[in-house]
């Protein structure tokens, strides 16, 4: 057993996770006699080696960071979201919808408006589930898996019926949006080598900074985690449990639904359509679990995930290991962030000497009733 | 197509499709009936159906038409294999058991087509030749009507799924293991005072839902699918899940639950065959068992149908 402070356990948990992870995907590649080391610098190299692989990078890490507020928020009132796949593919739906169906409005209107139209799609359907939990006492876990696949059908049923066939090239695909409704910036692609890295990651970096100032210092982020932590203690203290229950699916939605709108208008500029719960849900709720929900927790697990994900590409055709380790590795970290149990057992935190305020001479502790207890004098010295 | 034929036609479709949900959700309702949680069903389906399709192609030649048999059974065990994953994490690591069944949603699909490229040299299996087919039920398919429509062109494993629902219904709540199962998921600290051991319990639950999900996605991949990719198990775990809460808990009740869901499904599939249905969109039969699920939870407000301990973490020394 080892002892170190709690600060350094924060931080060993999910740097230990990360490296049994990709332990885990080293076994797994020596098994099937691929080279792990030539597999995983590939992987390194072609993510972050140059500057297109660095605009995919950050790219990609762009939607998981708006899917792991989502997330977080949800966790930190105490509801476990697993809805953000659905979440964020209506607000993929909604916002490419938005701008194909309004292509002469100027961008300054028609970008904004798709934004949000995006995340009221995805607030909509975490609204359900909140409601649900808040007025029926409805499972939020049950709820949330029910509804990705209610909006996953219900997208291909709105895809193939009814949107108007002037907006779709067929029953598959929409048309890509024009320029005015779209997230893409020349110089920004073009700095990053022609990537598809688009204006979303200044989104994405104005939420996180809105998540942590919503969390840190606003009433709404207290009553959310206050509820979160005790439902009978803040409902005592004059919070509305039902309200912040509400609220916090609605917040944690609309996120989950930018991240989508961020996929439609900067990634792919269209919408086809989904046959399996969208990736970025999955990838996002990894990551905010090995952010531990933290803002730069966040940001540091989406660019870790992001930089897997796209050097796993390079990896499959530079060391002609299959795509899938990339997920296994994933899917062992948080295997072993599950289970921090084991590193409580591995690490006892030091039993820190609270330090104590020293006091000036005859100052005195408390006052002296029955209720706190005796008033405590310092002695005097000399 | 007279009606007689239609009927037959409905029945045998939507056996079909509940074969797989009705033992998986079986596994379901034993894993949440000792106290854990297990949304991995998913992922155990599609550990069943991958390794059971590796040994349909691999021993085709060897076994004949036993092959999609024993094909399941393989399926079955290393779903128990993999379940073990989600027992050790939640039973001895007090692991929080909806993160713990998401790594196994997570882990599996990507574990088995990782093992399929590095076999197959390809993202998708071949396809199988000895498949569970369609049966004819000797003795009853010759009762008249009734033998046409249910023991006809059927589905075997839909039977076998039926007879095992009642004989696990029978273990739950007739034996003094199944009770001592549902007490470690109502109370653990009860049945352990009274000398239960609850892991032991918790794993057989956990296990045991290992080896029906198993079984579930090894007869998904042999009777409908019949190949193995990235995109063979998706949603029939969850639909499970639905049919156990659905089914309250109760083996016959997630078997019922189960056969309406397929009833459903093969509706989303035939539905253009059958005059009436063909005009209603097939989005209405896709959603149906979720939102089923969720007006059924809604409805439930205020009944704990649910076993108490479901989903706690039952640490001894407390």
């Amino acid at each position: 057993m080892i002892k170190v402070s709690a600060k350094a356990k924060h931080y060993l948990v999910p740097i230990i996770s990360v490296f049994a992870g990709f332990l885990v995907g080293a076994i797994i590649m020596l098994i099937w006699s691929y080279n792990p080391i030539t597999a995983y610098a590939s992987m390194f190299t072609s993510a972050l080696g140059n500057m297109n692989g660095l605009g995919e990078t950050i790219r990609e890490a762009t939607p998981l960071i708006f899917t792991a507020i989502g997330f977080a928020i949800a966790s930190k009132a105490g509801f476990f979201n697993i809805g953000l796949p659905g979440q964020a593919q209506a607000g993929w739906l909604t916002s490419v919808w938005v701008v194909l169906a309004n292509p002469n409005l100027p961008k300054y209107i028609l970008l904004p408006l798709a934004i949000i139209a995006g995340a009221f799609a995805g607030a909509i359907v975490a609204g359900i589930a909140g409601f649900l939990r808040a007025y029926f006492g409805t499972n939020e876990v049950i709820t949330t898996i029910m509804l990705n696949y209610i909006v996953l059908y219900l997208c291909q049923y709105l895809m193939q019926q009814i949107m108007p066939a002037s907006l779709r090239n067929d029953t598959d695909t929409t048309r890509n949006i024009p320029a005015n409704g779209s997230l893409h910036l020349d110089w920004l692609s073009q700095l990053f080598g022609n990537s598809r890295i688009n204006a979303g990651i200044f989104l994405g970096i104005i939420a996180l900074l809105i998540y942590w100032f919503l969390m840190k210092k606003t009433t709404v982020g207290f009553e959310i985690k206050a509820v979160g932590l005790n439902p009978f203690a803040s409902r005592y203290a004059g919070m509305s449990a039902k309200k912040n229950i509400i609220l916090s699916m609605l917040l944690s939605g609309a996120f989950a639904g930018i991240g989508g709108v961020v996929q439609g208008l900067g990634t792919y500029q269209n919408y086809f359509t989904q046959t399996s719960s969208i990736a970025i849900g999955w990838d996002g709720l990894s990551v905010a679990l090995l952010g531990n929900s933290t803002a730069w927790g966040i940001l540091i697990a989406s660019l870790l995930f992001s930089t897997l994900k796209i050097g796993g590409l390079g990896m499959q055709t530079v060391a002609g290991v299959p795509y899938e380790i990339v997920s296994i590795v994933i899917a062992a970290i948080i295997f072993f962030i599950a289970i921090k149990y084991v590193f409580d057992l591995l690490f006892k935190v030091k039993k820190t000497t609270t330090e104590q305020h020293p006091l000036k001479k005859g100052e005195e502790i408390g006052p002296d009733n029955g209720v706190d207890g005796p008033n405590l004098k310092l002695q005097k010295k000399g | 197509m007279n009606f007689e034929s239609l009927l037959a036609l409905i029945v045998s479709s939507t056996l079909v499709y509940s074969a797989p949900l009705i033992l998986t959700s079986l596994g379901g309702v034993y894993s949440e009936n000792s106290g854990i949680v297990n949304i991995g069903l998913e992922g155990i389906m599609t550990v069943g159906a991958f390794t059971s399709i590796i040994f349909n192609l691999t021993f085709a030649h060897a076994f004949g038409s036993a092959t999609p048999w024993i094909g399941a059974l393989v399926g079955a065990i290393f779903g128990s294999i993999f379940s073990l994953l989600h027992a050790f994490a939640t039973i001895n690591l007090r692991a929080d058991h909806i993160i713990s069944g998401t790594v196994l949603n997570l882990l599996a699909p990507p574990l088995g087509v990782f093992l399929i490229k590095a076999i197959y040299e390809k993202g998708q299996t071949p396809n199988i030749t000895a498949n569970f087919g369609y049966t004819n039920i000797p003795g009853l398919a010759n009762i008249p009507v009734i033998g046409k429509i249910f023991f006809t062109n059927t589905s075997a494993p839909a039977w076998w799924a039926i007879i095992i629902t009642i004989f696990l219904w029978w273990v739950l709540y007739k034996t003094r293991l199944g009770l001592r199962l549902r007490s470690t998921g109502e109370n653990p600290q009860a049945a352990d005072t009274l000398g239960i051991n609850v892991y032991k319990m918790r794993y057989i639950g956990v296990l045991t839902s290992g080896f029906m999900a198993g079984l579930g996605g090894a007869v998904f991949a042999q009777s409908i699918s019949g190949n193995f990719s990235i995109s063979t198990i998706v949603g029939q775990g969850f639909m499970a899940l639905a049919a156990v809460i659905f089914g309250k808990w109760n083996p016959i009740g997630a078997m019922l639950s189960s056969l309406f869901f397929g009833f459903a499904q093969s509706l989303s599939i035939i539905g253009n065959q059958l005059p009436g249905i063909a005009k209603i969109p097939t989005v209405y039969m896709q959603i149906a068992p979720y939102v089923i699920t969720i007006v059924v939870l809604v409805l439930f407000l205020g009944k704990s149908v649910a076993p108490a301990a479901d989903g706690v973490n039952y640490i001894k020394s407390k």
